[in-house]
Protein backbone atom coordinates (compact mmCIF):
# COMPACT_ATOMS: atom_id res chain seq x y z
CA UNK A 1 0.00 0.00 0.00
CA UNK A 2 1.39 3.28 -1.23
CA UNK A 3 1.78 6.12 1.82
CA UNK A 4 -0.87 8.12 0.54
CA UNK A 5 0.67 12.05 1.52
CA UNK A 6 -2.38 13.92 0.76
CA UNK A 7 -4.40 11.70 3.29
CA UNK A 8 -1.79 12.15 5.78
CA UNK A 9 -1.81 15.76 5.63
CA UNK A 10 -5.24 15.43 5.97
CA UNK A 11 -5.58 13.77 8.75
CA UNK A 12 -2.64 15.57 10.78
CA UNK A 13 -4.92 18.98 10.44
CA UNK A 14 -7.64 16.89 12.09
CA UNK A 15 -5.29 16.00 14.82
CA UNK A 16 -4.33 19.61 15.41
CA UNK A 17 -7.94 20.06 15.70
CA UNK A 18 -8.07 17.75 18.31
CA UNK A 19 -4.94 18.77 20.09
CA UNK A 20 -5.64 22.08 20.30
CA UNK A 21 -8.93 20.76 22.49
CA UNK A 22 -6.71 18.81 24.23
CA UNK A 23 -4.27 20.87 25.26
CA UNK A 24 -6.68 23.77 26.47
CA UNK A 25 -8.28 20.74 28.57
CA UNK A 26 -4.70 19.26 29.85
CA UNK A 27 -3.54 22.39 30.56
CA UNK A 28 -6.16 22.48 33.29
CA UNK A 29 -5.05 19.40 34.84
CA UNK A 30 -1.33 19.85 34.96
CA UNK A 31 -2.19 23.76 36.10
CA UNK A 32 -3.65 22.26 39.20
CA UNK A 33 -1.73 19.17 39.35
CA UNK A 34 1.69 21.26 39.63
CA UNK A 35 0.43 23.58 42.43
CA UNK A 36 -1.61 21.33 45.03
CA UNK A 37 -0.58 17.72 43.50
CA UNK A 38 -4.46 16.69 43.02
CA UNK A 39 -5.42 15.11 39.98
CA UNK A 40 -9.25 16.96 39.60
CA UNK A 41 -11.56 14.54 38.11
CA UNK A 42 -14.15 17.01 37.70
CA UNK A 43 -12.18 18.45 35.14
CA UNK A 44 -13.29 16.74 32.29
CA UNK A 45 -17.31 18.05 33.48
CA UNK A 46 -15.75 21.08 34.14
CA UNK A 47 -15.07 21.22 30.21
CA UNK A 48 -18.58 19.33 29.56
CA UNK A 49 -20.46 22.37 31.37
CA UNK A 50 -18.29 24.81 29.46
CA UNK A 51 -19.76 23.32 25.96
CA UNK A 52 -23.37 23.15 27.93
CA UNK A 53 -23.00 26.79 28.32
CA UNK A 54 -21.91 27.65 25.24
CA UNK A 55 -24.98 26.41 23.80
CA UNK A 56 -26.84 28.33 26.37
CA UNK A 57 -25.71 31.00 25.83
CA UNK A 58 -26.33 31.32 21.93
CA UNK A 59 -29.89 30.10 22.58
CA UNK A 60 -29.89 33.42 24.94
CA UNK A 61 -28.85 35.75 22.11
CA UNK A 62 -30.83 33.89 20.05
CA UNK A 63 -29.20 34.07 16.62
CA UNK A 64 -29.66 31.57 13.98
CA UNK A 65 -27.77 30.43 11.04
CA UNK A 66 -29.91 33.29 8.97
CA UNK A 67 -28.86 36.09 11.15
CA UNK A 68 -25.78 38.25 9.92
CA UNK A 69 -22.44 37.49 10.04
CA UNK A 70 -21.75 39.70 12.46
CA UNK A 71 -24.16 38.88 14.87
CA UNK A 72 -23.42 35.04 14.58
CA UNK A 73 -19.31 36.03 15.32
CA UNK A 74 -20.37 38.42 18.15
CA UNK A 75 -22.58 35.27 19.47
CA UNK A 76 -19.83 32.90 19.19
CA UNK A 77 -17.60 35.40 20.64
CA UNK A 78 -19.76 36.36 23.46
CA UNK A 79 -20.40 32.32 24.18
CA UNK A 80 -16.64 31.64 24.18
CA UNK A 81 -16.29 34.37 27.24
CA UNK A 82 -19.43 33.11 29.07
CA UNK A 83 -18.17 29.82 28.80
CA UNK A 84 -14.39 30.61 30.14
CA UNK A 85 -16.03 32.61 32.60
CA UNK A 86 -18.52 29.96 33.84
CA UNK A 87 -15.97 27.14 33.62
CA UNK A 88 -13.78 29.17 35.64
CA UNK A 89 -16.12 30.20 38.64
CA UNK A 90 -17.20 26.47 38.75
CA UNK A 91 -13.91 25.42 38.93
CA UNK A 92 -13.08 28.50 41.23
CA UNK A 93 -15.90 27.60 43.20
CA UNK A 94 -15.27 23.65 43.69
CA UNK A 95 -11.75 24.34 45.48
CA UNK A 96 -12.85 26.85 47.41
CA UNK A 97 -15.98 24.85 48.99
CA UNK A 98 -14.37 21.50 49.25
CA UNK A 99 -10.46 21.45 48.20
CA UNK A 100 -9.43 24.10 50.30
CA UNK A 101 -10.60 22.64 53.69
CA UNK A 102 -8.93 19.54 52.42
CA UNK A 103 -5.81 20.97 51.82
CA UNK A 104 -4.19 19.19 54.86
CA UNK A 105 -5.98 16.83 54.74
CA UNK A 106 -4.59 12.58 53.29
CA UNK A 107 -4.45 13.05 49.47
CA UNK A 108 -7.08 10.24 49.30
CA UNK A 109 -9.61 12.75 50.38
CA UNK A 110 -9.76 15.43 47.82
CA UNK A 111 -9.74 12.96 45.06
CA UNK A 112 -12.69 11.47 46.39
CA UNK A 113 -14.20 14.72 46.73
CA UNK A 114 -13.52 15.41 42.81
CA UNK A 115 -14.88 12.36 41.46
CA UNK A 116 -18.49 13.49 43.90
CA UNK A 117 -18.13 16.87 41.86
CA UNK A 118 -18.01 15.49 38.95
CA UNK A 119 -20.85 12.68 39.17
CA UNK A 120 -22.54 16.49 40.21
CA UNK A 121 -21.79 18.39 37.79
CA UNK A 122 -22.85 15.04 35.42
CA UNK A 123 -26.24 15.10 37.07
CA UNK A 124 -26.84 19.37 36.70
CA UNK A 125 -25.82 18.25 32.99
CA UNK A 126 -28.71 15.57 32.36
CA UNK A 127 -31.26 17.65 34.17
CA UNK A 128 -30.29 20.65 31.93
CA UNK A 129 -30.42 19.24 28.89
CA UNK A 130 -31.44 15.24 28.82
CA UNK A 131 -29.26 12.06 28.66
CA UNK A 132 -29.13 12.39 24.98
CA UNK A 133 -26.47 14.78 22.66
CA UNK A 134 -27.51 18.00 22.06
CA UNK A 135 -26.97 19.23 18.91
CA UNK A 136 -26.00 23.16 18.76
CA UNK A 137 -28.13 25.47 16.99
CA UNK A 138 -26.70 25.19 13.71
CA UNK A 139 -25.30 29.38 13.60
CA UNK A 140 -23.02 28.15 11.27
CA UNK A 141 -24.16 27.09 7.60
CA UNK A 142 -22.91 23.56 7.12
CA UNK A 143 -21.76 24.90 3.54
CA UNK A 144 -19.66 27.88 5.53
CA UNK A 145 -18.68 25.19 8.44
CA UNK A 146 -16.67 23.17 5.76
CA UNK A 147 -15.51 26.06 3.48
CA UNK A 148 -12.27 24.78 2.25
CA UNK A 149 -9.86 28.02 3.32
CA UNK A 150 -7.00 27.10 1.13
CA UNK A 151 -9.40 27.14 -2.21
CA UNK A 152 -11.84 29.92 -0.87
CA UNK A 153 -9.23 31.90 0.00
CA UNK A 154 -6.01 31.38 -0.87
CA UNK A 155 -6.81 30.25 -4.00
CA UNK A 156 -4.71 27.16 -3.78
CA UNK A 157 -4.95 24.31 -6.28
CA UNK A 158 -4.71 21.25 -4.08
CA UNK A 159 -7.17 18.12 -2.77
CA UNK A 160 -6.05 19.44 1.15
CA UNK A 161 -9.24 20.62 2.47
CA UNK A 162 -8.70 22.88 5.32
CA UNK A 163 -12.18 23.52 6.53
CA UNK A 164 -13.28 27.32 7.89
CA UNK A 165 -13.83 25.20 11.22
CA UNK A 166 -10.61 24.00 11.72
CA UNK A 167 -9.12 27.05 11.28
CA UNK A 168 -11.15 28.61 13.95
CA UNK A 169 -10.30 25.66 16.38
CA UNK A 170 -6.79 26.95 15.81
CA UNK A 171 -7.53 31.11 15.53
CA UNK A 172 -9.00 30.61 19.10
CA UNK A 173 -6.34 28.45 20.54
CA UNK A 174 -3.04 29.84 19.56
CA UNK A 175 -4.16 33.36 21.52
CA UNK A 176 -5.12 31.48 24.63
CA UNK A 177 -2.09 29.81 24.79
CA UNK A 178 0.48 33.36 24.13
CA UNK A 179 -2.47 35.10 26.78
CA UNK A 180 -1.29 32.36 29.43
CA UNK A 181 2.12 31.78 28.61
CA UNK A 182 2.28 35.73 29.30
CA UNK A 183 0.02 35.53 32.21
CA UNK A 184 2.31 32.88 34.03
CA UNK A 185 5.55 34.14 33.01
CA UNK A 186 5.31 37.67 32.98
CA UNK A 187 2.73 39.03 35.44
CA UNK A 188 2.83 39.25 39.30
CA UNK A 189 0.45 36.83 39.81
CA UNK A 190 1.63 33.99 37.21
CA UNK A 191 4.95 34.75 39.45
CA UNK A 192 3.43 33.81 42.52
CA UNK A 193 1.43 31.04 40.82
CA UNK A 194 4.73 29.43 39.89
CA UNK A 195 6.19 30.35 43.32
CA UNK A 196 3.40 28.77 45.52
CA UNK A 197 3.73 25.74 43.01
CA UNK A 198 7.53 25.18 43.68
CA UNK A 199 7.11 25.58 47.64
CA UNK A 200 4.07 26.57 49.22
CA UNK A 201 5.35 27.58 52.52
CA UNK A 202 8.33 29.70 50.90
CA UNK A 203 5.91 31.27 49.04
CA UNK A 204 4.06 32.49 51.88
CA UNK A 205 6.92 33.45 53.32
CA UNK A 206 7.52 36.18 50.40
CA UNK A 207 3.63 37.60 51.36
CA UNK A 208 1.88 35.45 48.63
CA UNK A 209 -1.11 34.84 49.67
CA UNK A 210 -1.12 31.11 48.96
CA UNK A 211 -5.01 30.63 49.24
CA UNK A 212 -5.99 32.89 46.73
CA UNK A 213 -3.19 31.82 44.26
CA UNK A 214 -4.14 28.83 44.09
CA UNK A 215 -8.09 29.47 43.98
CA UNK A 216 -6.51 31.98 40.52
CA UNK A 217 -4.73 28.46 39.17
CA UNK A 218 -8.21 26.44 39.78
CA UNK A 219 -9.94 29.60 38.12
CA UNK A 220 -7.85 29.52 35.02
CA UNK A 221 -7.35 26.03 34.70
CA UNK A 222 -11.52 25.87 34.45
CA UNK A 223 -11.31 29.18 31.91
CA UNK A 224 -9.14 27.33 29.66
CA UNK A 225 -11.55 24.05 30.07
CA UNK A 226 -14.54 26.42 29.57
CA UNK A 227 -13.14 27.87 25.81
CA UNK A 228 -12.69 23.79 24.84
CA UNK A 229 -16.21 23.15 25.71
CA UNK A 230 -17.13 25.94 23.07
CA UNK A 231 -14.58 24.92 20.60
CA UNK A 232 -15.68 21.80 21.00
CA UNK A 233 -19.59 22.12 20.70
CA UNK A 234 -19.42 23.43 16.90
CA UNK A 235 -16.17 21.50 16.05
CA UNK A 236 -18.16 18.45 16.66
CA UNK A 237 -21.39 19.97 16.19
CA UNK A 238 -22.53 17.99 19.31
CA UNK A 239 -22.58 17.61 23.31
CA UNK A 240 -23.07 15.28 25.91
CA UNK A 241 -23.33 14.48 29.41
CA UNK A 242 -20.54 11.92 29.62
CA UNK A 243 -18.28 14.12 26.65
CA UNK A 244 -15.99 15.15 29.80
CA UNK A 245 -15.03 11.90 30.53
CA UNK A 246 -13.22 10.54 27.26
CA UNK A 247 -11.94 14.33 26.80
CA UNK A 248 -10.95 14.20 29.72
CA UNK A 249 -9.48 11.43 30.17
CA UNK A 250 -7.48 12.21 27.24
CA UNK A 251 -6.38 15.25 27.89
CA UNK A 252 -5.39 14.05 31.47
CA UNK A 253 -2.64 11.26 29.45
CA UNK A 254 -1.76 14.19 27.75
CA UNK A 255 -0.40 15.91 30.90
CA UNK A 256 1.36 13.39 31.82
CA UNK A 257 2.39 12.32 28.67
CA UNK A 258 4.20 15.85 28.63
CA UNK A 259 5.16 16.00 32.20
CA UNK A 260 2.58 16.86 34.76
CA UNK A 261 3.11 20.11 36.09
CA UNK A 262 4.84 21.27 32.94
CA UNK A 263 2.62 23.03 30.77
CA UNK A 264 4.60 23.39 27.83
CA UNK A 265 4.55 19.72 28.56
CA UNK A 266 0.61 20.23 28.41
CA UNK A 267 0.93 21.53 25.09
CA UNK A 268 2.74 19.27 23.21
CA UNK A 269 1.13 16.44 25.11
CA UNK A 270 -2.49 17.56 24.31
CA UNK A 271 -1.02 17.99 20.21
CA UNK A 272 0.61 14.36 20.28
CA UNK A 273 -2.09 13.05 21.53
CA UNK A 274 -4.76 14.63 19.18
CA UNK A 275 -2.45 13.56 16.20
CA UNK A 276 -2.07 9.99 17.34
CA UNK A 277 -5.84 9.78 17.86
CA UNK A 278 -6.78 11.38 14.32
CA UNK A 279 -4.17 8.80 12.61
CA UNK A 280 -5.25 5.88 14.85
CA UNK A 281 -9.52 7.05 13.79
CA UNK A 282 -8.14 7.45 10.24
CA UNK A 283 -4.86 6.75 8.73
CA UNK A 284 -3.87 3.65 10.15
CA UNK A 285 -6.43 2.21 8.01
CA UNK A 286 -4.49 2.66 5.07
CA UNK A 287 -2.10 -0.21 6.08
CA UNK A 288 -4.31 -2.81 8.45
CA UNK A 289 -7.39 -2.72 6.56
CA UNK A 290 -8.88 -4.11 9.82
CA UNK A 291 -7.93 -1.05 11.76
CA UNK A 292 -10.70 0.95 13.17
CA UNK A 293 -11.06 3.62 16.05
CA UNK A 294 -12.40 1.31 18.44
CA UNK A 295 -8.12 0.36 18.94
CA UNK A 296 -7.50 4.46 19.62
CA UNK A 297 -7.61 3.76 23.41
CA UNK A 298 -5.04 0.98 23.26
CA UNK A 299 -2.54 3.11 21.13
CA UNK A 300 -2.70 6.29 23.33
CA UNK A 301 -2.87 4.13 26.80
CA UNK A 302 0.07 1.62 25.35
CA UNK A 303 2.15 4.82 24.14
CA UNK A 304 1.51 6.51 27.42
CA UNK A 305 2.76 3.03 29.54
CA UNK A 306 5.63 3.23 26.99
CA UNK A 307 6.35 6.94 27.66
CA UNK A 308 5.89 6.26 31.15
CA UNK A 309 8.52 3.02 31.60
CA UNK A 310 11.38 5.04 29.40
CA UNK A 311 10.96 8.31 30.78
CA UNK A 312 8.52 8.24 34.20
CA UNK A 313 8.88 11.85 34.03
CA UNK A 314 6.90 12.43 30.57
CA UNK A 315 8.40 14.35 27.57
CA UNK A 316 9.57 17.76 29.11
CA UNK A 317 9.58 16.79 32.38
CA UNK A 318 7.36 16.98 35.44
CA UNK A 319 7.52 20.11 37.35
CA UNK A 320 5.76 19.42 41.11
CA UNK A 321 6.38 21.27 44.60
CA UNK A 322 9.82 20.49 45.93
CA UNK A 323 9.75 17.96 48.54
CA UNK A 324 10.35 20.10 51.99
CA UNK B 1 20.57 56.20 77.13
CA UNK B 2 16.69 55.28 76.45
CA UNK B 3 15.00 52.24 77.23
CA UNK B 4 15.42 49.76 74.47
CA UNK B 5 11.91 49.26 71.81
CA UNK B 6 10.61 46.19 72.19
CA UNK B 7 9.82 45.43 68.88
CA UNK B 8 8.75 41.71 68.84
CA UNK B 9 7.64 39.83 71.99
CA UNK B 10 6.30 36.58 72.53
CA UNK B 11 4.51 35.65 75.89
CA UNK B 12 3.55 32.23 77.18
CA UNK B 13 3.33 30.91 73.71
CA UNK B 14 1.88 27.52 73.08
CA UNK B 15 2.29 25.94 70.04
CA UNK B 16 1.35 22.20 68.82
CA UNK B 17 1.63 19.68 66.11
CA UNK B 18 -1.78 18.02 66.12
CA UNK B 19 -1.21 16.22 69.66
CA UNK B 20 2.70 17.54 70.03
CA UNK B 21 3.03 19.86 72.18
CA UNK B 22 6.52 21.46 70.40
CA UNK B 23 6.40 25.14 72.11
CA UNK B 24 5.13 24.87 76.28
CA UNK B 25 5.12 28.91 77.08
CA UNK B 26 7.95 30.42 75.32
CA UNK B 27 8.74 34.21 76.19
CA UNK B 28 11.11 35.90 74.08
CA UNK B 29 11.49 40.08 73.72
CA UNK B 30 13.43 41.16 70.83
CA UNK B 31 14.45 45.30 70.84
CA UNK B 32 14.55 47.25 67.95
CA UNK B 33 18.52 47.30 66.44
CA UNK B 34 19.36 44.26 68.26
CA UNK B 35 20.42 40.94 67.50
CA UNK B 36 18.87 38.38 69.58
CA UNK B 37 19.86 34.79 68.97
CA UNK B 38 18.21 31.12 70.14
CA UNK B 39 20.10 28.39 70.76
CA UNK B 40 18.94 24.63 71.71
CA UNK B 41 19.97 21.06 70.36
CA UNK B 42 17.62 19.40 67.99
CA UNK B 43 14.11 19.36 68.25
CA UNK B 44 13.83 21.99 71.36
CA UNK B 45 11.36 23.84 69.48
CA UNK B 46 13.98 27.06 67.62
CA UNK B 47 12.09 25.95 64.11
CA UNK B 48 8.82 25.91 65.70
CA UNK B 49 9.42 29.09 67.40
CA UNK B 50 10.19 31.07 63.77
CA UNK B 51 7.37 30.07 61.95
CA UNK B 52 4.92 30.65 65.04
CA UNK B 53 6.43 34.60 64.69
CA UNK B 54 6.40 34.30 60.47
CA UNK B 55 2.42 32.85 60.88
CA UNK B 56 3.10 29.59 59.47
CA UNK B 57 1.72 28.54 62.66
CA UNK B 58 -0.37 29.61 65.39
CA UNK B 59 -0.19 29.57 68.70
CA UNK B 60 -2.85 27.60 70.75
CA UNK B 61 -2.16 30.00 73.97
CA UNK B 62 -0.06 33.05 74.11
CA UNK B 63 0.43 35.57 72.31
CA UNK B 64 2.84 36.92 69.87
CA UNK B 65 2.98 40.69 69.26
CA UNK B 66 4.92 43.13 66.61
CA UNK B 67 5.24 46.57 67.89
CA UNK B 68 1.83 47.19 69.46
CA UNK B 69 0.18 44.32 67.00
CA UNK B 70 -1.22 41.05 68.42
CA UNK B 71 0.03 38.78 64.93
CA UNK B 72 -0.77 35.13 66.60
CA UNK B 73 -3.19 34.76 64.16
CA UNK B 74 -2.24 36.34 61.21
CA UNK B 75 -1.19 34.65 57.92
CA UNK B 76 1.86 33.98 57.13
CA UNK B 77 1.43 36.01 53.77
CA UNK B 78 0.50 39.29 56.17
CA UNK B 79 2.71 38.80 59.03
CA UNK B 80 5.30 38.97 56.09
CA UNK B 81 3.32 42.52 54.71
CA UNK B 82 4.09 43.95 58.46
CA UNK B 83 7.98 43.86 57.54
CA UNK B 84 8.88 40.03 59.08
CA UNK B 85 11.17 38.01 56.86
CA UNK B 86 11.96 34.47 57.48
CA UNK B 87 14.85 32.67 55.78
CA UNK B 88 13.67 29.55 56.69
CA UNK B 89 15.55 26.31 57.57
CA UNK B 90 17.01 24.06 54.71
CA UNK B 91 16.83 27.51 52.71
CA UNK B 92 13.69 26.80 50.52
CA UNK B 93 14.71 28.89 47.48
CA UNK B 94 12.76 28.35 44.38
CA UNK B 95 14.57 25.59 42.87
CA UNK B 96 13.48 26.08 39.44
CA UNK B 97 13.65 29.98 39.17
CA UNK B 98 16.94 31.54 38.64
CA UNK B 99 18.51 33.71 41.41
CA UNK B 100 17.23 36.67 40.01
CA UNK B 101 13.71 35.48 40.15
CA UNK B 102 14.30 34.03 43.38
CA UNK B 103 15.62 37.74 44.69
CA UNK B 104 12.10 39.34 42.85
CA UNK B 105 10.19 37.11 45.21
CA UNK B 106 12.09 38.31 48.19
CA UNK B 107 10.38 41.93 46.95
CA UNK B 108 7.15 40.60 46.75
CA UNK B 109 5.58 42.46 49.43
CA UNK B 110 7.21 45.71 47.92
CA UNK B 111 5.49 45.59 45.14
CA UNK B 112 8.14 46.48 42.87
CA UNK B 113 11.59 45.16 42.70
CA UNK B 114 14.70 48.24 44.18
CA UNK B 115 17.11 47.80 41.70
CA UNK B 116 19.33 49.06 44.41
CA UNK B 117 17.69 46.92 46.75
CA UNK B 118 19.46 43.75 44.29
CA UNK B 119 22.78 45.83 44.11
CA UNK B 120 23.51 45.80 48.12
CA UNK B 121 22.76 42.15 48.33
CA UNK B 122 25.07 41.54 45.33
CA UNK B 123 27.45 43.59 47.14
CA UNK B 124 27.11 41.29 50.09
CA UNK B 125 27.32 37.94 48.12
CA UNK B 126 29.19 38.54 45.13
CA UNK B 127 28.80 34.85 43.69
CA UNK B 128 24.83 35.65 43.78
CA UNK B 129 25.83 38.21 40.82
CA UNK B 130 28.05 35.73 38.98
CA UNK B 131 25.42 33.33 39.21
CA UNK B 132 22.18 35.83 38.18
CA UNK B 133 20.67 33.82 35.96
CA UNK B 134 21.67 30.17 37.25
CA UNK B 135 18.66 27.98 38.12
CA UNK B 136 18.59 28.19 41.86
CA UNK B 137 18.23 24.41 42.09
CA UNK B 138 21.36 23.64 40.48
CA UNK B 139 23.70 25.97 43.02
CA UNK B 140 25.76 24.65 45.34
CA UNK B 141 23.70 24.53 49.18
CA UNK B 142 26.32 27.24 50.17
CA UNK B 143 25.11 29.52 47.42
CA UNK B 144 21.71 28.66 48.59
CA UNK B 145 21.92 29.83 51.74
CA UNK B 146 23.34 32.72 50.49
CA UNK B 147 20.38 33.32 47.98
CA UNK B 148 18.00 32.37 50.95
CA UNK B 149 19.31 35.15 53.38
CA UNK B 150 19.44 37.59 50.08
CA UNK B 151 15.93 36.53 49.06
CA UNK B 152 15.05 37.39 52.63
CA UNK B 153 17.06 41.06 52.51
CA UNK B 154 14.83 42.02 48.90
CA UNK B 155 11.75 42.72 51.62
CA UNK B 156 13.71 45.51 53.14
CA UNK B 157 12.27 43.71 56.22
CA UNK B 158 11.99 45.33 59.59
CA UNK B 159 12.42 42.08 61.47
CA UNK B 160 15.03 39.83 60.19
CA UNK B 161 14.43 35.86 61.35
CA UNK B 162 17.24 33.39 60.29
CA UNK B 163 16.95 29.96 61.12
CA UNK B 164 20.57 28.11 61.05
CA UNK B 165 21.92 30.27 58.44
CA UNK B 166 25.16 28.24 58.67
CA UNK B 167 23.84 24.88 58.43
CA UNK B 168 26.13 22.93 55.96
CA UNK B 169 28.47 25.94 55.18
CA UNK B 170 32.12 25.41 54.77
CA UNK B 171 33.93 27.27 57.98
CA UNK B 172 35.43 30.42 55.35
CA UNK B 173 31.89 30.37 54.51
CA UNK B 174 30.17 30.05 58.18
CA UNK B 175 32.49 33.20 58.85
CA UNK B 176 30.86 35.27 56.22
CA UNK B 177 27.47 34.64 56.39
CA UNK B 178 28.06 36.13 60.37
CA UNK B 179 30.19 38.92 58.95
CA UNK B 180 26.81 39.52 56.57
CA UNK B 181 24.37 39.30 59.43
CA UNK B 182 26.83 41.93 61.43
CA UNK B 183 26.48 44.06 58.33
CA UNK B 184 22.77 43.82 58.10
CA UNK B 185 22.42 45.09 61.31
CA UNK B 186 24.49 48.06 61.03
CA UNK B 187 22.49 49.29 58.19
CA UNK B 188 19.85 49.26 60.72
CA UNK B 189 17.72 45.35 60.71
CA UNK B 190 16.64 43.78 64.10
CA UNK B 191 17.45 39.85 63.62
CA UNK B 192 16.54 37.01 65.33
CA UNK B 193 18.68 34.53 64.91
CA UNK B 194 18.61 30.52 65.50
CA UNK B 195 21.59 28.98 65.64
CA UNK B 196 23.69 25.34 66.71
CA UNK B 197 26.40 26.90 66.07
CA UNK B 198 26.48 28.38 69.88
CA UNK B 199 29.73 29.71 69.60
CA UNK B 200 29.24 31.81 66.36
CA UNK B 201 25.80 33.19 67.33
CA UNK B 202 27.03 34.53 70.83
CA UNK B 203 29.64 35.76 68.62
CA UNK B 204 27.64 38.49 67.10
CA UNK B 205 24.48 38.23 69.33
CA UNK B 206 23.41 41.32 71.84
CA UNK B 207 21.56 38.95 73.77
CA UNK B 208 20.22 34.91 73.61
CA UNK B 209 18.07 32.66 74.51
CA UNK B 210 18.63 29.07 74.99
CA UNK B 211 15.47 26.70 74.46
CA UNK B 212 15.29 23.37 75.86
CA UNK B 213 12.01 20.54 74.81
CA UNK B 214 9.57 23.73 74.16
CA UNK B 215 10.74 25.83 77.56
CA UNK B 216 13.00 28.75 77.29
CA UNK B 217 15.71 27.83 80.29
CA UNK B 218 18.03 30.82 79.84
CA UNK B 219 17.87 34.15 78.89
CA UNK B 220 20.79 36.79 79.14
CA UNK B 221 23.43 39.18 77.50
CA UNK B 222 25.58 36.83 74.65
CA UNK B 223 28.45 37.95 76.91
CA UNK B 224 27.40 36.31 79.81
CA UNK B 225 25.91 33.03 78.09
CA UNK B 226 29.29 32.65 76.35
CA UNK B 227 30.46 32.11 80.52
CA UNK B 228 27.44 30.01 81.55
CA UNK B 229 28.91 26.67 82.80
CA UNK B 230 25.68 25.26 81.52
CA UNK B 231 26.44 26.78 77.97
CA UNK B 232 29.77 25.89 77.38
CA UNK B 233 29.24 21.94 78.11
CA UNK B 234 25.99 21.68 76.38
CA UNK B 235 26.58 23.95 73.58
CA UNK B 236 30.21 25.26 73.31
CA UNK B 237 31.36 21.29 73.70
CA UNK B 238 33.61 22.43 76.55
CA UNK B 239 34.06 20.37 79.78
N1 LIG C 1 5.65 18.98 61.18
C1 LIG C 1 5.79 18.45 62.41
N2 LIG C 1 4.91 17.54 62.86
C2 LIG C 1 5.04 17.01 64.10
N3 LIG C 1 6.01 17.34 64.95
C3 LIG C 1 6.90 18.24 64.57
C4 LIG C 1 6.84 18.84 63.27
N4 LIG C 1 7.87 19.71 63.16
C5 LIG C 1 8.53 19.64 64.33
N5 LIG C 1 7.95 18.77 65.18
C6 LIG C 1 8.40 18.45 66.55
O1 LIG C 1 8.42 19.63 67.30
C7 LIG C 1 9.58 19.68 68.11
C8 LIG C 1 10.37 20.94 67.83
O2 LIG C 1 10.85 20.89 66.49
P1 LIG C 1 11.67 22.07 65.83
O3 LIG C 1 11.71 21.82 64.37
O4 LIG C 1 11.14 23.36 66.29
O5 LIG C 1 13.10 21.83 66.45
P2 LIG C 1 14.45 22.64 66.23
O6 LIG C 1 14.84 23.20 67.54
O7 LIG C 1 14.32 23.58 65.11
O8 LIG C 1 15.46 21.45 65.86
P3 LIG C 1 16.64 21.40 64.77
O9 LIG C 1 17.83 22.01 65.38
O10 LIG C 1 16.84 19.92 64.57
O11 LIG C 1 16.18 22.09 63.54
C9 LIG C 1 10.35 18.39 67.81
O12 LIG C 1 10.07 17.49 68.85
C10 LIG C 1 9.80 17.92 66.52
O13 LIG C 1 9.81 16.53 66.45
MG1 LIG D 1 15.08 23.66 63.26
Amino acid sequence: MDFNLDLFLQILIIGITYGAMIALIALGYTLVYGIVELINFAHGEVFMMGAFFTMQVVLWVGVTSESATVAVVGALALALLAAMAFSGGINYFIDRVAYRRLRNAPRLAPLIAAIGFSFILQNIAIYWRGSNPVTPEAVIPLEIRSLNILTAWFGLDTNLRVRLIDFLVVLVTIPILIGLSWFVYRTRTGAAMRATAQDREAAALMGIDVNRTIGTAFLIGGALAGAAGMIAVYYLNSARFQMGFQYGLFAFTAAVLGGIGNLSGAVLGGFLIGIIWAMSDGFIRQFIPEWGAQWTPTVIFGLLILVLVFRPSGLLGEQVPDRA
Amino acid sequence: MTAPQPMLDLHDVHTYYGHIHALKGVSITVNQGEIVTLIGSNGAGKSTTLKTISGLLHPRRGTVSLFDRQIGNQPAHKVAAMGVAHAPEGRRVFSRMTVRENLEMGAFTLGRVDAADMERVFTLFPRLQERVNQQAGTMSGGEQQMLAIGRALMAKPTLLLLDEPSMGLAPLMVEAIFGVIKDINKLGMTVLLVEQNALMALAVANRGYVIQTGHIVLADSAAALRQNEMVRKAYLGED
